[in-house]
């Protein structure tokens, strides 16, 4: 905020255009990045932020468009040659190599070198140990970088921006898995090197992050630019309206509830070393979520009840009776229903048909002397589709021919189709775009007042607001707060959420 | 709340010389079976039986470093037997047909032919991103055939062979013989580059994690090709050193050396998903196995054992190996939880 850059862009990205098969991911990326600035690159999920930051990584190259640095046009013919011009990029999930030390992963392909080419092993770990004390930590270089916490992980993808003497650094939402203290120290490298001129590209989902670190902010929606604006010009109503294009109130749509009687009963349930002393009801026609941060056990409490994991103490209840521990055969037959987090891995058979997908977990009912009737096979997942309206090409395509939201479709109708009590449902909209994602919201509200009983998990705080009845706060696997629909806002959550949040507040 | 522990230094260091133990483990092996063995049967520790264990392991050690480099990288070669085959072949029948050549070039010519398969594995895989185990096992038969058509019923005789070059093959040098002298220059060589060399840590990273290796800017298809390069060079050398040693050769030479080198290397503690390794590791693998074989043979077990012990070795060392990284990930892990909790 202090220093306003009048001098020349040091990059600048235009239209940008970027297709994956028929998939458009961009269609106008547009960024541009002053020395000694930090520039917030802002939007939704599927906004298109990961594919402007793997263009100017070299990762992807676009379709069309233009990106200059310092006023000369270039383009990437792959990672080396972002790396190269100056750009280093700290990607969300740490890219290290498991089997070598910290201090090669810190310097692989740019160790330093000994006479006849060799790597000087002595030179490389007193450097690594240089760059770890500008850093204010301590860690041996010389130890593999197998085992290491997240935050250390990122510690030595920093380490490695640093030792680069980037240009240009590309965060993409390096701030998710670490502490606020942690969180405190990243900021502080970035403003170093912002004081010697680099330029930062921060993205990021915690607006009071970016409001803290950055002095302008870049706005996309659906795969476009939308707007950049400096930081003092914007508020965070404006940045939201911009990233969502539209109301809230449509986006989530949200029937009053009508609380029926207790479908599930969680009793102090635990898994030993993830979580312990959880207590819950979800009550028919009603959405609980479960809020916090990514890695504080909420996907972890879903799997037990679910059984896919067995829990050590306390006992699950569906209308009553008790779930036998470590059986999702038990918790099916219960009327459970399970939406994993990662529909590609955990959801669906990505090379299996749409309509087998759909009767995957109806195929005992579909079946008469352990022979499954394929045209009750189709006619479910017709029925399903349309409900869900679905938009396909043919039933028997591969689901990996469907796009996100109609993938996340898919997964939906498949459970439903069994008419469970209870639907857990993990990350409902993750990677799934804007349209597709109301469409989701209003199912689910559908569904709702007709009844069933929903537990939804979810890192998204408008989500989690706009459609829970009850939101209960993890943090670090014990049940930290629960809120009721009128007295939550993202302030309180992340406040239940954060640990060593109170007292700072 | 420290980030990083101030702890580790130490437990790493000792960690570090456990696993170079896993060479010295090896070699403890190698010398235990072996005093067993001389204990039952002196004649086992005379000078001609152990030049003949240190020959008997020296191809698959010396077709075990390049196995080395491309199982590093996460890849596999399985055509390196049919390689030793048909290089071993070609190399005999120019001297047949050309009774005056060079000794030397005897050795360049079959290590060419090793390089042009390796090379042609080594595109495949990279280019048509075709699993190596496929294209490597398709190379197997292919050159296997090839080996049969060329060879054509027929074999090299030791006569057509000159004396200078099989000189190779039982000469002895301060008891040790020239062949084993080879292979440990070539094993030393190898074994100091891949600690060295940036290109050689590359390989590492690839096999270490594919995915961070392409985004750190590393030429991943570049290094694979040379891996298999290599593999396929340094099998073609073993092709011709096999003529050496045998003086005679036919169309099965070299058939089923594949599962023998990579017993050897997985044995040698080179980790079968990539990442992590050594040629020294390697190649004491091979002896170890060697020895075994020959000891047990020394001791006059039914041959059906051979293969049952070699199975069941393979066992342990896959066992051990998981056995210890889980210890390292315990070790490595550990004193970070005790600081995150404060």
């Amino acid at each position: 905020m202090e220093e306003q850059a009048t001098t020349e862009p040091w990059l600048v990205l235009e239209n940008a255009t970027k297709s994956f098969g028929p998939v458009r991911a961009l269609s106008d990326g547009s960024v541009t990045l002053f020395p000694g600035e930090s520039h917030a690159l802002l939007g939704e999920n599927g906004a298109g932020k990961s594919t402007v930051v793997k263009i100017l990584a070299g990762v992807h190259r676009p379709d069309g468009g233009a990106l200059r640095i310092n006023g000369e046009p270039v383009s990437f013919s792959g990672p080396a040659a972002s790396r190269a011009a100056g750009i280093s990029i700290i990607y969300q999930e740490p890219t290290l190599f498991p089997d070598l030390t910290v201090a090669e992963n810190v310097f692989m392909g740019r160790q330093p070198l000994a006479g006849g080419r060799r790597i000087d092993r002595r030179e490389m770990n007193r450097a690594a140990l240089d760059l770890f004390g500008r850093l204010g930590v301590t860690m041996d270089p010389d130890r593999p970088a197998k085992g290491l916490s997240v935050a250390d992980q990122q510690i030595v993808e920093i380490a490695k921006a640093l030792s680069l003497n980037a240009q240009v650094l590309v965060m993409d939402e390096p701030t998710a898995a670490l502490t606020s203290v942690e969180v405190d120290r990243l900021f502080e490298v970035m403003r170093t090197l912002r004081r010697q001129g680099a330029a930062v590209l921060f993205v990021s989902h915690r607006l009071e992050e970016v409001f803290a670190s950055c002095q302008r902010v870049t706005i996309m929606r659906d795969g476009s630019f939308v707007r950049t604006a400096p930081i003092g010009q914007v508020t965070v109503e404006s940045i939201i309206l911009a990233m969502v294009g539209r109301n809230l109130d449509t986006l989530y749509p949200k029937t009053p509830s009508d609380p029926g009687e207790v479908v599930l009963s969680v009793e102090n349930l635990g898994r030993e070393g993830v979580f312990d002393h959880i207590s819950f009801e979800v009550r028919s026609g009603e959405v609980v979520a479960l809020a916090g941060l990514v890695g504080a056990g909420r996907s972890e409490v879903a799997r037990a009840i679910f059984g896919i994991d067995p829990h050590t103490s306390g006992v699950v209840r569906m209308r009553g009776k008790v779930l036998t521990t470590g059986s999702p055969t038990a918790a099916m037959a219960a009327g459970i229903a399970l939406v994993p987090e990662d529909r590609r891995q955990q959801g669906l058979v990505m090379d299996l048909a749409i309509d087998h997908n759909i009767a995957l977990t109806s195929l005992e009912r579909l079946s008469r002397f352990g022979l499954v009737r394929r045209s009750r096979e189709r006619s479910l997942a017709v029925t399903w589709a349309n409900r869900l309206r679905m938009k396909f090409g043919r039933m028997h395509d591969p689901v990996s021919t469907l796009s996100g939201g109609n993938q996340q479709k898919a997964v939906l109708g498949k459970w439903l189709a069994r008419k469970p009590s209870l639907l857990i449902i993990d990350e409902p909209t993750r990677g799934i775009d804007v349209g597709t994602k109301a469409e989701v919201h209003r199912i689910l509200d559908e569904l709702v007042s007709a009844g069933l009983a929903v537990l939804m998990i979810s890192s998204e705080l408008p989500e989690v607001l706009g459609m829970a009845d009850r939101i209960l706060v993890i943090r670090e696997g014990r049940l930290q707060a629960e809120l009721s629909r009128a007295e939550a806002d993202e302030a309180a959550i992340m406040r239940a959420a954060t640990p060593g949040a109170e007292a700072a507040a | 709340m420290n980030l990083a522990t101030e702890g580790p230094v130490r437990p790493v260091r000792r960690l570090d010389s456990l696993l170079r133990a896993r060479e010295l483990g090896i070699g403890l092996a190698v010398v235990v079976v072996f005093g067993a063995t001389t204990l039952n049967n002196p004649a086992f520790a005379s000078g001609t039986s152990i030049a003949q264990l240190l020959t008997g392991a020296s191809l698959i050690a010396l077709i075990g470093v390049g196995e080395t480099l491309v199982i590093i990288t996460r890849n596999v070669d399985l055509s390196v037997g049919s390689v030793v085959g048909l290089s071993a072949y070609v190399v005999g029948r120019e001297f047949v047909n050309h009774p005056g050549m060079p000794v030397l070039v005897g050795f360049l010519l079959g290590t060419a032919v090793g390089a042009v398969v390796g090379a042609l594995n080594g595109l495949v895989t990279t280019i048509a991103r075709v699993p190596s185990l496929v294209v490597t096992l398709a190379a197997l038969y292919i050159v296997r055939g090839a080996d049969a058509l060329i060879v054509n019923g027929k074999r090299i005789d030791p006569v057509n062979i000159p004396a200078a070059y099989t000189v190779i093959g039982y000469k002895t040098v301060l008891g040790i013989p020239w062949l084993a002298v080879v292979v440990a220059v070539v094993v030393g060589v190898t074994g100091y580059a891949l600690r060295s060399f940036r290109s050689a840590r590359e390989l590492y990273a690839i096999g270490s994690n594919p995915d961070a290796a392409a985004l750190a800017g590393i030429p991943t298809g570049r290094r694979v090709f040379t891996a298999f390069l290599i593999s396929g060079s340094l099998a073609g050398l073993a092709g011709a050193l096999f003529l050496a040693e045998f003086a005679t050769v036919d169309s099965t030479g070299g058939s089923g050396y594949e599962l023998l080198v990579i017993s050897a290397v997985v044995v040698g503690g080179v980790a079968i998903f990539g990442g992590s390794g050594t040629v020294l590791g390697a190649a004491l693998g091979a002896v170890l196995l060697n020895t075994i074989n020959q000891a047990l043979v020394a001791s006059k077990v039914s041959s059906f054992w051979n293969q049952a012990v070699a199975g069941a070795l393979l066992l342990i060392a896959i066992a051990f190996d998981r056995w210890l990284s889980l210890r390292i990930a315990r070790r490595l892990r550990s004193p970070e939880r005790a600081n995150s909790d404060t």
